[in-house]
């Protein structure tokens, strides 16, 4: 009789937690998108119309699939790169691991507004990247084109990401028994073939969590397009802002933000389909 | 063909170990010298720490040596790295890949390689078969138990057919049964693939099961190499005697030397025993240790033998153990057979006995 208390006990909280701040406001949001208005009388008139001008408007479509495809490469450039910085943490750091980890860890308390504005700091027409390539004498004028454009985007945010996709990777290597590297070299393995053969593979369920940790919320960002992006690199998140603050189409913004949420399912559905994610967590 | 399979010369290997501010240099093997015959069992016995696996993971290469140099059939191995050297080794927590079935564990080496697709099916299915596992080359290593987990690790080592095998303690996980039967099997399959083997572990009656001979370590050296009658009948020192099996030991003074047998006074009675090598001249304080298995109890009205008490009487089915108590030795343990014709415990607590024994069982040590 104590253990069903007990189990209440702990998963009560979090899932009255879950329940009020996350189901609810789907199911707002859901109901929302099946409002003709926004205030007023409008709102109790049930319509269909805004999910029909989602499937209608093209541009919608288009920007959802330009999000995805920017979201995908922040990703997957953000993944290539944690992937040697964890490497070398869990490998080669020693004794300085934690000390460097910590390191990597530190810039990540100050302000993610702070650091992204930084970064408009660097870009800028008179910002630090175009100083120092004047002055090398590489460009002879300074480029306007470095900030506000889908580049600007995606260095920023790749910046942002690392050492959070770091994180998950560096787990997953620390798990790996050093004796199965030796095994490897035992069995006539070169460095590189232990690592495509072992360590690689072993530490795919890192690289998998990071890749998503960092997809899923990049796929809906719209603070930082909004400060560096400019009108080239908007993406689907500052769509769905519009909806919401500026036209007060509330009922448009909800319907965008469900494709989205589909859009995030599909796409996981299609990797564990691939079967790859649910095998290697099996490990 | 006389080469040896392995030869170590004047190995040294030496860890820094920082505690703190200071660092200080441990010796993990020290001025190590051992032949290793071609298709010999051989096992480097000793306590944990001895410096035994460090051995190993010399000869496999995964640990440079700090001096000296190892031959693996003649060839040094200096500038060999681990993955060009013709060893295998069966690590002592077996790493298995968890992500590879059994088969492909075991055909790792081969595929490395690049040996043909269809001979390393064939060879993989011999290795399994060998280990009595094919029906079960489909699993994940982590669907085994640790008897199969550790034959697995033997198949994916034997199926490179390596020049020398190593052993880091194979069979430590396992429980005691299961330890009897692999120990059997795997001296058999010595046999019948006639690699040389290198076996590591810390289990004496282990080590004498199996090996055709056997190194004693203790504090990263080498203190006495043969085969496991000599190590048992004839121990060269107190560690030796007291790490394989049991012994008594006994502190006399030299009184007479005649060839290798020595007269020694120990308390009050004269005893003999055997030297090894140069005995000791009269006067001299000397060591020598007597197996309780070959002593004798008896009671006798002549002033014969080392004159005891019975301390304590211990019944164990097959034995009596008793515990004789002699004035100024340590107690001394004395192992008597229940066999045909032997009354269990013959002797009573506190009852005063004889201890004799043979003068060639009564061994000499060098410290």
């Amino acid at each position: 009789m104590e253990h069903p208390k007990r189990l209440l006990a702990l998963i009560g909280p979090p899932g009255v937690y879950l329940t009020l701040f996350f189901l609810l406001p789907l199911g707002i949001m859901a109901v929302f998108s099946f409002r003709a208005g926004t205030i007023g009388e409008a709102r109790n008139v049930f319509t269909l119309e805004h999910y029909r001008q989602f499937i209608a408007n093209t541009a919608y479509h288009r920007l959802l699939w330009r999000s995805s495809l920017i979201a995908f490469g922040i990703a997957s450039i953000s993944t290539l790169l944690a992937y040697p910085l964890a490497y070398f943490l869990a490998f080669q750091a020693g004794e300085r691991k934690l000390t460097l980890m910590t390191l990597i860890i530190i810039p990540t308390w100050t302000s993610y507004l702070l650091r992204v504005f930084a970064w408009k700091l660097i870009l800028g027409t008179n910002g630090l990247l175009n100083t120092f390539l004047l002055s090398l004498g590489i460009i002879d004028r300074a480029s306007p084109i470095l900030l506000y454009s889908r580049n600007a985007v995606m260095v920023t945010l790749v910046y942002v990401w690392v050492p959070f996709v770091a994180l998950p990777i560096f787990a997953a290597l620390e798990r790996i028994d050093r004796s199965l590297l030796e095994a490897a070299a035992d069995l006539g393995c070169k460095p590189w073939q232990s690592f495509l053969r072992v360590t690689l593979p072993l530490s795919a369920p890192g690289i998998i969590a990071g890749f998503f940790f960092c997809l899923i919320p990049t796929l809906g960002e719209y603070v930082t397009p909004l400060l560096v992006g400019g009108g080239q690199g908007a993406m689907y998140g500052n769509l769905i802002q519009d909806q919401f603050v500026r036209a007060l189409n509330w009922s448009m913004g909800s319907v965008m933000s469900l494709a989205m949420l589909l859009a995030v399912i599909v796409l996981l559905a299609l990797f564990s389909r691939m079967g790859s994610f649910s095998k290697l967590l099996e490990l | 063909m006389s080469e040896p399979a392995v030869e170590l010369r004047d190995v040294t290997k030496v860890f820094a170990s920082t505690r703190g501010d200071v660092t200080e240099e441990v010796y993990a093997v020290q001025d190590m010298n051992l032949e290793i015959a071609q298709g010999e069992f051989f096992t480097l016995l000793g306590p944990s720490g001895c410096g035994k696996t460090t051995t190993l993971r010399l000869i496999a290469g995964f640990e440079r040596p700090t001096r000296g140099e190892i031959f693996i059939q003649g060839r040094p191995m200096s500038k060999v790295p681990p993955n060009l050297r013709p060893v295998n080794t069966v690590f002592q927590n077996y790493a298995l890949f968890p992500h590879l079935n059994v088969a492909r564990n075991v055909g790792f080496g081969l595929e490395v390689r690049r040996v043909s697709r269809s001979e390393r099916e064939r060879r993989v299915h011999e290795a399994l078969e060998m280990v009595q596992l094919a029906e079960m080359s489909n699993r994940k290593p982590s669907q085994l138990s640790g008897g199969q987990q550790q034959r697995v690790a033997l198949a994916r080592a034997l199926v490179n057919q390596p020049a020398v095998l190593l052993l880091d303690e194979p069979l430590g996980a396992l429980d005691l049964k299961l330890r009897k039967a692999m120990q059997i099997e795997l001296k058999q399959l010595q046999a019948q693939v006639g690699i040389t083997f290198i076996y590591v572990t810390h289990d004496q009656e282990e080590a004498l099961t199996m090996s055709d001979r056997i190194a004693v370590m203790n504090k990263g050296r080498v203190l006495q190499v043969g085969d496991p009658v000599t190590l048992y009948e004839r121990p060269a020192s107190h560690f030796v005697a007291d790490f394989i099996g049991e012994s008594n030991f006994f502190r006399g003074v030299v009184e007479a030397v005649s060839g290798q047998v020595v007269e020694l006074r120990v308390g009050g009675a004269r005893v003999q025993a055997t030297a090894s090598d140069s005995p000791p001249s009269p006067g001299q304080e000397a060591l020598f240790a007597i197996r309780p298995e070959k002593m004798r109890l008896a009671v006798s009205e002549e002033d014969l033998g080392l004159h005891g008490t019975i301390q304590e009487v211990i019944y164990i089915g097959t034995d009596t153990r008793y515990i004789v108590s002699v004035e100024a030795q340590p107690p001394v343990a004395v192992r008597v057979q229940n066999g045909c014709g032997i009354a269990p415990q013959e002797y009573r607590r506190g009852e005063a006995v004889q201890l004799f024994w043979l003068p060639e069982d009564a061994h000499l040590l060098a410290d």
